[in-house]
């Protein structure tokens, strides 16, 4: 079944590398700076009492390829303005790709005369925190390696090798991918701030499947990379990232064809799996199934926007509520769970200098020592939890659409006394290892989830003793996080991530991080999920 | 530049298409107008409006391809936009599954253009939402909401003479109705092509009746029901069942459409004898594209017949490999039923339960296609043939194949967003766990 390394294609050898296009090198800061100058002052002089503009230049390279053959590589552009106005107290947005001046003075009127009409539907007007003017700043994600410089060749040729690695280790088929985005971002408004910035971010990632024609059963494995806020260096392995243990994770550098190479011995293992006995578990989970956990059991709910009805109509609101956390007692966890949100945490997703409305990012605290501590917040919420500031949790996908409250990084800390995977299991009598993210699933206000995993171990008297088909566990938020007995140490923690976390209307994805440590929650419930269709 | 007439369309794509040195070379200009007001609270919270044009290249010589997009259009974007199409190409190794480029094709007349949706201002989004507002306003409940239209175009020319053209017009409105308490919520969602169609007023009645209605949900143990699933509901689960209707996936044993020992369930009975399923640009309900982002024509197909799988979706290169005509994915599929309402089925049923609608649905086993979700704004209790309380929400584990095994009754078929869809009478539905989310 395996296809050895002589039939990967033949891919010429070239002289050059990808030219170096404009699109790479920003567009000029003094031209941007008078554009969305043009864009201000028609907005104030249309009557906004306050405007911004963003000037946005998106760039993405996709390489997908399955087994030998490259089925695409795709570089995709885009750039145009959004502006956003606040008239008689309400908000008024208008996107435009066409940039020549008149065009854009136009565009600013057009969002104030949106603004005006949708005033009337109006219940509060909208209430600023205060910002002050940056004046012209800069910021920039701290890559090694531009990704979009490297030769195509190269990533092409990784991931080529990544399938074969997965095809001749046993599997039938391999999928590999390759994002890369970057995004040049330009920010002004009627404040006084001129904020540029350039961001990258990155995800590889593969799914490698076997078959069994005559049982007519398939396994797939997922790589256990994480997207990342940095440059092609992720793609470097370097032993010292490395974690050792039944399979092997990653830190600050990925080895894809490790990955491969496992991901494909996992799926003999896999196909023979015992089916879980359905039942009460200590779950040990690793930084790479566990940070989805978090993010749809803390992250979401703790978004303001959720938590005072704004995405009832799409996401849903939350078991929050301001009264919860203004109690100052609400208990979100054991004592040991401490959850952080920061959007200056190097190598993550969500790391940017200043979010889009020209806020300066920070770090906070959400829960701490198991209670309820903070939510999250943008411009027009802050007052709602009393804060003289925002938070810098606002967002938008593209310069086509409105910027709003959208997740930091929220973050798990480690524990404090030395504690690796291996001291986590074997401590536990009976449960489960879980390892990658698979379904994830929760209500809409984040009590109920469901989660499984890439691969699922189970763990009798401190051992592993074999692989385990069909196992999910369900839970309740609260209940799950009080149920947090032991944590990882520092040197154990790492970043998993989500490169398209969709939330609002029209939908629009953010990237974002959660790092963690290897963690464990006791008596957790597991069932099974197989079925059979005939 | 936005929603382009076949004629500015061509004029673009001829002069993109003479800038190309590639073997084959394909591009597509779509553009779109799109306008939207978001509530909450009974009150708008963002409102805007968004014009964008995008041209896209696909540029090849031999069997290695290169693809860009620009949304900008002077002559220096469009020869940059085009040799880095083909620069890229060069770059690329030979895909031994490239298929040539087309040539000019026969298509059908879309019906997916409305001029009045086309005219709608935002003084137009206002009114409407101003509508829905005030009858939750009135009635002391809380609404969030969306309203969105829009209108746009797509424009394809290749380089063996291919050239194919549309323009379509779409709203949607949907909206939660919450009471003040948070005990109770519901929800509607509704798409037309023609936005005189719209009453968001009528609509809101509905999503505040089952707002008040829900209040005071009580829990009962999970476990096999009946159920009656409205049609936003059924089409939440159906919508993840066409994918597996790939050919190629099914002939690779990776899909519940593969069979042990290799084969397919092709022609064989997966479902109840009820199930019949096909897709049709030309519905008049629910109007879609007549050709696909190849340039393939689309016309109306059979995809189950009387339970029997009666064809699967063929790229042209599996089609080329198997030696049969390619089949495109459907994009807007109609599944049939009878004449009753979601009423005549409550009417029908002794013990069972009403979902309004399924959230959060992710696929746990792509073998079995077991499906995991939760039901929301709405579900209720239903004993000889009448709704008797509201019940908190629940978590299923159920595959949509199995649950169309069980089927016992079909209501009428509307359109639920690119779906027509009857509400269904299922037995045995699998509910897994009780969920305290309102």
């Amino acid at each position: 079944m395996g296809i050895g390394a002589s039939l990967l294609p033949s891919i010429p050898l070239l002289g050059h590398e990808i030219p170096l296009e404009d699109a790479i090198v920003p567009v000029d800061i003094a031209v941007k700076k008078q554009l969305a100058d043009v864009a201000l002052n028609a907005a104030r002089t249309n009557g906004a009492s306050y405007a911004d503009v963003r000037i946005g230049r998106y760039l993405n390279q996709f390489i997908i390829t399955r087994e030998q053959n490259v089925e695409s590589i795709s570089n995709t552009e885009s750039f145009g303005m959004g502006i956003r106005v606040l008239v008689n107290g309400c908000w008024g947005f208008m996107a435009t790709d066409n940039l020549d001046k008149d065009n854009i003075a136009k565009a600013a009127a057009q969002a104030v005369a949106l603004a005006k009409v949708n005033s009337k539907l109006m219940a509060e007007p909208v209430q600023l925190a205060p910002q002050e003017g940056y004046g012209e700043v800069r910021w920039e994600t701290p890559i090694e390696v531009n990704g979009f410089e490297v030769p195509v060749k190269e990533k092409v040729d990784l991931l080529l090798a990544v399938n074969n690695e997965g095809v001749k280790g046993g599997a039938n088929y391999a999928n590999s991918s390759l994002f890369l985005i970057n995004e040049q971002k330009y920010f002004a408004s009627t404040e006084g701030s001129y904020i540029d910035q350039n961001i990258h971010r990155l995800w590889p990632t593969f799914t490698i499947t076997k078959t069994d024609s005559q049982s007519g059963r398939f396994e797939s494995r997922n790589a256990l990379s994480a997207p990342i806020g940095k440059g092609y260096e992720y793609l470097i392995p370097k032993e010292e990232e490395k974690v050792r243990g039944v399979v092997t994770t990653y830190k600050k550098r990925y080895d894809m064809l490790e990955d491969a190479r496992e991901a494909a011995a996992n799926l003999a293992e896999k196909l023979k799996a015992k089916p879980v006995a359905p039942g009460k578990y200590d779950l040990v989970l690793d930084p790479s199934q566990l940070f989805l956990t978090i993010h749809e059991s803390v992250g979401h709910p703790t978004e303001l926007d959720r938590v005072l009805g704004y995405e009832a109509n799409m996401a849903g609101t939350s078991f929050l509520t301001l009264e919860k956390l203004k109690s100052e007692n609400f208990n979100y966890g054991s004592p040991i769970v401490n959850l952080v949100a920061d959007k200056t945490q190097p190598d993550t997703l969500g790391a940017v200098g200043y979010d889009d409305e020209g806020v300066k990012c920070k770090q906070w605290d959400i829960v701490k020592g198991g209670t309820l501590v903070g939510l999250q917040a943008t411009r027009d919420q802050a007052h709602m939890l009393g804060l003289t500031e925002s938070q810098g949790c606002s967002y938008a996908q593209s310069w086509e659409d409105v910027q709003f409250q959208r997740m930091p990084n929220v973050s798990l800390q480690p524990g404090k006394v030395k504690m690796s995977a291996a001291d986590l299991i074997k401590d536990v009598e009976k449960g489960i290892y879980m390892l990658g993210r698979n379904t994830s699933s929760i209500d809409h206000q984040r009590y109920n989830f469901q989660f499984s995993s890439q691969l699922c171990y189970e763990i009798k008297n401190g051992k592993i003793v074999g692989m385990l088909s069909n196992a999910a566990y369900q839970s309740n938020t609260q209940e799950f996080w009080n149920s947090c007995a032991a944590l990882g140490d520092k040197d154990d923690y790492r970043l998993g991530g989500t490169f398209f976390d969709g939330k609002g209307e029209p939908g629009q994805s953010s990237a974002v991080s959660h790092g963690c440590p290897t963690t464990r929650f006791n008596g957790i419930n597991v069932i099974n999920t197989g079925r059979k269709i005939s | 530049m936005a929603v382009l007439s076949k004629e500015a369309s061509q004029v673009i794509l001829n002069k993109a298409l003479q800038l190309s040195k590639a073997d084959e070379c394909e591009v597509t200009l779509s553009g779109s107008i799109e306008g939207n007001i978001r509530s909450a609270g009974n009150s708008v919270s963002t409102a805007g409006e968004k014009d964008k044009t995008t041209l896209s290249v696909s540029a090849t010589f031999g069997k290695k391809t290169g693809f860009t997009t620009t949304n900008e259009f002077n002559d220096t974007a469009l020869e940059r936009v085009m040799s880095r199409a083909e620069e890229l190409a060069k770059l690329s190794p030979e895909n031994p599954e490239y298929m040539p480029l087309l040539g000019p094709q026969t298509y059908q007349e879309a019906i997916t253009f409305n001029p009045t949706t086309a005219a709608v201002s935002s003084a137009d989004r206002a009114e409407a939402v101003a509508k829905s507002i005030s009858i939750t306003k009135a009635a002391n409940l809380e609404a969030a909401g969306f309203l969105n239209n829009t209108t746009s175009f797509v424009a394809i020319q290749n380089s063996k003479g291919l050239f194919a053209y549309y323009k379509e017009t779409d709203v949607s409105f949907s909206v939660t109705v919450r009471n003040q308490e948070g005990t109770g919520s519901g929800h509607i969602s509704q798409s037309f092509h023609d936005f005189s169609r719209l009453d968001t007023a009528a609509q809101t009645k509905i999503a505040a009746h089952k707002a008040v209605s829900s209040a005071g949900a009580q829990a009962i143990e999970p476990g096999k029901y009946t159920v009656i699933l409205e049609p936003l509901a059924a089409s939440g689960l159906l919508r993840f069942l066409m994918n597996g209707f790939d050919a190629r996936n099914a002939d690779e044993g990776r899909s519940f459409m593969s069979k042990k020992g290799g084969s397919t369930r092709l022609g064989e009975q997966l479902f109840h004898e009820k199930v019949t399923i096909y897709s049709d640009p030309l519905h008049p309900e629910l109007p879609s594209p007549t050709w696909n982002n190849e340039g393939l024509p689309l016309d109306k197909n059979i995809w189950v017949k009387n339970g029997v799988v009666q064809s699967l979706s063929y790229s042209r290169y599996w089609a080329d490999k198997k030696g049969v005509k390619p089949k495109p994915a459907a994009t807007a599929i109609i599944m049939e039923g009878g004449e009753g309402s979601v009423e005549d089925l409550i009417k029908e049923t002794e013990k069972g339960v009403l979902v309004t609608r399924f959230w959060y649905t992710r696929m746990v086993d792509p073998q079995t296609l077991t499906l995991t979700g939760l039901t929301r704004d709405g579900t209720f209790y239903i004993e000889n043939g009448r709704i008797k309380f509201p019940i908190k929400n629940f978590r299923f584990n159920e595959s949509p194949i199995i649950m169309l095994n069980n089927l016992e009754m079909l209501g009428k078929p509307v359109r639920s967003g690119n779906m027509i869809i009857p509400p269904m009478k299922i037995r045995d539905f699998t509910f897994t766990s009780l969920s305290d989310a309102v």
